[in-house]
């Protein structure tokens, strides 16, 4: 019955990392805006690239990977 | 419409947003600002569709210095990244304005609120206790189950510890707004909801730390960490708000930032609150008149719609005074400020401190009342069987006490209201009428009387009725005048151009717009002259004021003169009729009592008609009405109706445009919805049922639960059973009897 234990720690563990990934995903404010990025997705790329320069925070190259996808 | 054309009125002047240039405003708009690269966040009321997330999303295309847009549709919201050494934020915002989206730049918008913190801080609580709730079923369900017995005791002890591992977070962190309210409003000796629900988590955690540590068993910490995630359910379902409205403006958000201040070395502009009495300023076409002053040069034009709900403007003299709050309609003016922003008329009235009757309001709700009987009795019953255990069998008689407490701990008594409150909001908010929170729905099933405004309240505040006294029109005079009153942008003008049907207009020659007079122009050789009395027969008007007139010359003859009286909304009489039933009915007007007759009619008597009041005066009649023991609701629309509506126990602004300015209230609703006023007040009261019911439900709950306890035989799984199911269905209950009534009621 040994075998329980390791899998009731795999198993907290599996559900810590997803906790984690759920507060990372709050505090980087995915829940902000449920609306924009539906209308977002069904625009045609931009003939000219915006010019997307290295930014020095952390937030705007979040939402550039947003828009990327 | 945004982003069709850059229509006359609202091309930027060439220095209204001078005062983006200052540093000291510059500092304050800028969310960001580092080696040339800065951002900022600007709200657009006017953000309505998918072709404006489209559009100002491709900003960059119009300016290179623009590095990216990105709107926020729900917020109404536009974060703009761009290269300050290419385009500054002056005129980022002209550009802004040119494609017709104008920001909302005010004092109000530069004090950045916090409110989205909070929302991101209530989420991650829900996600602990969401997760906390699950292992900790995994960690007890085998102990449910036949044989469980046969469970090797390190293993019981692991999953007793590891559930106690994640009840901390869970107690200290999600539930810690109970603790802190319930200790606040202990210490203000009031017994809140939050009191048993603290003391109910409290022995909870206690009793399962007791049974966990002397291997008695595991303890209660699925129910813990399960009534933890659905009261927050239940707080995260009641706390939705509606993110582009805003209740809470005051004159801050109405005035502008800066002024223009004339000196004698040249004009120069200055941040709104270092004006001064004596100051000499510039207010352009369109801009508002900051603070009370005397007009020093030009002819004003003042639209004094957003304070009086008046649609037409009214003329000004130099010499005039003109108090604050006015919108500048037409060339440039000149003031001389009388009083400072803070101490001008309309300012003052807002400065008011919190009213004693609103501020009682919040703590005597149906939960507050209910819960504390509930607590009383609850803690005299858990003493109660501990006593009788005492004497009869003394082991179990503390173990009696806490189940009480643990059984007691009120959560579906909790869920009933954010439940049934929060499904009413959104089903108000489906048809129009936006509460600002959901205790607003209490506050509106008390009141008792209900105290009207009359300009833009029960009268339409943009249309108006139409009569043309005089000889009778032929078609092509009446589309003459058409023609000749499309070219001005008059109000009056407007009005009676929409009013007249047909599209050919006749080409006019020698147009002349004549400032507070009328305007003219020739057709064919043939002069038509259209204003006031005075300009078109050159006599004096002798009952001025009353009624609103145009008259026409045309071909040597005054044809006679267009009346314009406020239109009443439609199905006012309807409305007026089935309030008075229920609710006792007042009108308080600024205006003088040409009207009168009319309204008599519609409301049966004048007893509680009042004509002439000022701002203050309404104020005060609100709060004397409060005086007299009566629950106030307060409908007015404009800033005039500001001290009223924030007086009131219930404050609602009727507007067309609901994400417009609109004073501070506690609801907005649609112009066109306002004859479905009674309905939503009925609908109150078919809330307050559900309530009730709701409360019903989860006390034979209880009653079940203590049964269990007071016998001293509560076990886990009778509470893991009991709680899950006490809370779920009284969610249930309250979200669909909240939509089944509003298909009843049809609104």
């Amino acid at each position: 019955m040994s075998v329980v234990f390791i899998l009731v720690f795999v198993a907290i563990l599996m559900a810590g990392a997803f906790l984690v990934a759920f507060i990372w995903s709050v505090k980087s404010g995915q829940y902000e805006d449920t609306y924009t990025p539906s209308v977002r997705i069904l625009f045609d790329d931009p003939t000219v690239a915006p010019e997307v320069k290295a930014d020095s925070t952390k937030d705007s190259k979040d939402k550039i990977e947003k828009k990327s996808k | 419409m945004p982003g069709v054309r850059i229509s006359e009125e609202t091309r930027p002047d060439d220095d209204t947003y001078a005062f983006l240039d200052l540093d000291h405003f510059k500092s304050k708009v800028l969310t960001f600002s580092e080696g040339g690269i800065s951002k900022v966040s600007f709200f657009i009321p006017e953000i309505h569709c998918a072709s404006c997330i489209w559009l100002l999303e491709n900003l960059h295309s119009l300016n290179s210095g623009i590095i990216q847009s990105f709107v926020n549709f729900p917020k109404k919201e536009i974060n703009i990244t761009f290269k300050e050494s290419e385009i500054s934020l002056r005129q980022l915002v002209e550009l802004l304005v040119s494609i017709h989206y104008i920001p909302e730049i005010n004092q109000h918008s530069i004090e950045k609120p916090q409110t989205e913190h909070l929302d991101k801080k209530l989420f991650i609580k829900i996600g602990i206790a969401a997760f906390s709730f699950m292992n900790a079923m995994i960690y007890h369900f085998p102990q449910y189950l036949p044989g469980h017995q046969f469970l090797e005791a390190d293993m019981k002890k692991l999953f007793g510890w590891l559930s106690v591992l994640l009840a901390i977070p869970v107690l200290t962190y999600s539930a810690s707004d109970y603790f802190l309210t319930a200790y606040k409003s202990l210490k203000k000796k009031i017994i809140s909801i939050d009191l048993p629900i603290a003391l109910g988590l409290t022995t909870l955690f206690t009793q399962s730390l007791v049974e966990i540590l002397s291997g008695k068993g595991i303890g209660y910490i699925d129910s813990l960490t399960g009534l933890v995630f659905f009261m927050l359910i239940g707080r995260w379902y009641q706390g939705k708000t509606y993110q582009a409205l805003s209740f809470e403006r005051d004159y801050k958000t109405y005035f502008p930032l800066a002024v223009t201040r004339i000196t004698a070395t040249g004009n120069d502009t200055i941040p709104l609150e270092e004006l001064k009495a004596g100051d000499r300023i510039l207010v352009r076409n369109q801009e508002i008149v900051p603070a009370d002053s005397i007009l020093k040069s030009g002819t004003a034009n003042i639209d004094y719609s957003f304070v009086t709900g008046e649609s037409m403007p009214v003329t000004k003299q130099a010499g005039d005074f003109v108090f604050a709050g006015g919108r500048q309609i037409g060339s440039a003016i000149e003031l001389i400020i009388e009083k400072e922003v803070q101490q001008s008329y309309l300012t003052q009235l807002w400065n008011q401190a919190e009213n004693p009757f609103t501020a009682n309001n919040r703590l005597n709700t149906i939960v507050n009342r209910v819960s504390q009987y509930f607590t009383v009795v609850v803690v005299l019953i858990a003493i109660g069987s501990g006593i009788f255990w005492l004497f009869n069998k003394p082991e179990i008689a503390l173990f009696s006490f806490t189940s009480v407490l643990i059984i007691a701990c009120p959560c579906a008594l909790a869920l009933t209201v954010p439940f049934t409150f929060g499904s009413t909001m959104r089903q108000f908010g489906r048809k129009g009428f936006y509460l600002k929170n959901t205790a607003v729905i209490e506050h509106l099933y008390k009141v008792d009387t209900i105290v009207f405004d009359k300009t833009g309240t029960i009268t339409n505040a943009q249309s108006s009725d139409i009569r043309f006294v005089g000889k009778k029109l032929t078609n092509e005079q009446l589309l003459i005048i058409k023609s000749l009153a499309f070219h001005s942008s008059h109000p009056l003008s407007k009005t009676i151009c929409n009013s007249i049907d047909g599209d050919e207009l006749i080409a006019i020659n020698d147009f002349q717009e004549i400032t507070s007079l009328g305007i003219t122009g020739t057709i064919n050789g043939v002069r038509m002259n259209m204003g006031s009395r005075y300009f078109v027969t050159g006599e004096k008007a002798e009952d001025e004021n009353l009624k609103t007139e145009v008259w026409v010359y045309f071909e040597n003859t005054i044809l006679g003169h267009f009346q314009l009286e406020n239109e009443y909304r439609e199905g006012l009489q309807e409305l007026i009729r089935k309030l008075k039933k229920t609710h006792e009915l007042h009108l308080l007007t600024g205006d003088n009592d040409a009207e009168k007759e009319n309204l008599v009619q519609f409301f049966g008597t004048d007893k509680n008609i009042h004509f002439n009041q000022s701002p203050t005066d309404k104020l005060n009649y609100i709060r004397n009405l409060q005086k007299g023991n009566r629950k106030v609701l307060m409908i007015g629309d404009g800033l005039n109706d500001a001290g009223a509506l924030n007086e009131s126990n219930v404050g609602i602004v009727i507007a067309d445009n609901v994400f417009n300015f609109s004073p501070a209230c506690d609801a907005i609703l649609q112009s066109k919805q306002f004859v479905k006023l009674n309905q939503f007040i009925q609908f109150t009261h078919e809330s307050m049922k559900i309530v009730k019911t709701g409360f019903l439900i989860s006390f034979l709950y209880n009653l079940i639960g203590l049964s269990f306890a007071v016998q001293g035989a509560l076990t886990p799984i009778v509470a893991a059973i009991l709680m899950p199911i006490s809370s779920v269905s009284v969610v249930l209950f309250a979200s669909f009897s909240v939509s089944l009534s509003a298909k009843r009621f049809r609104f």
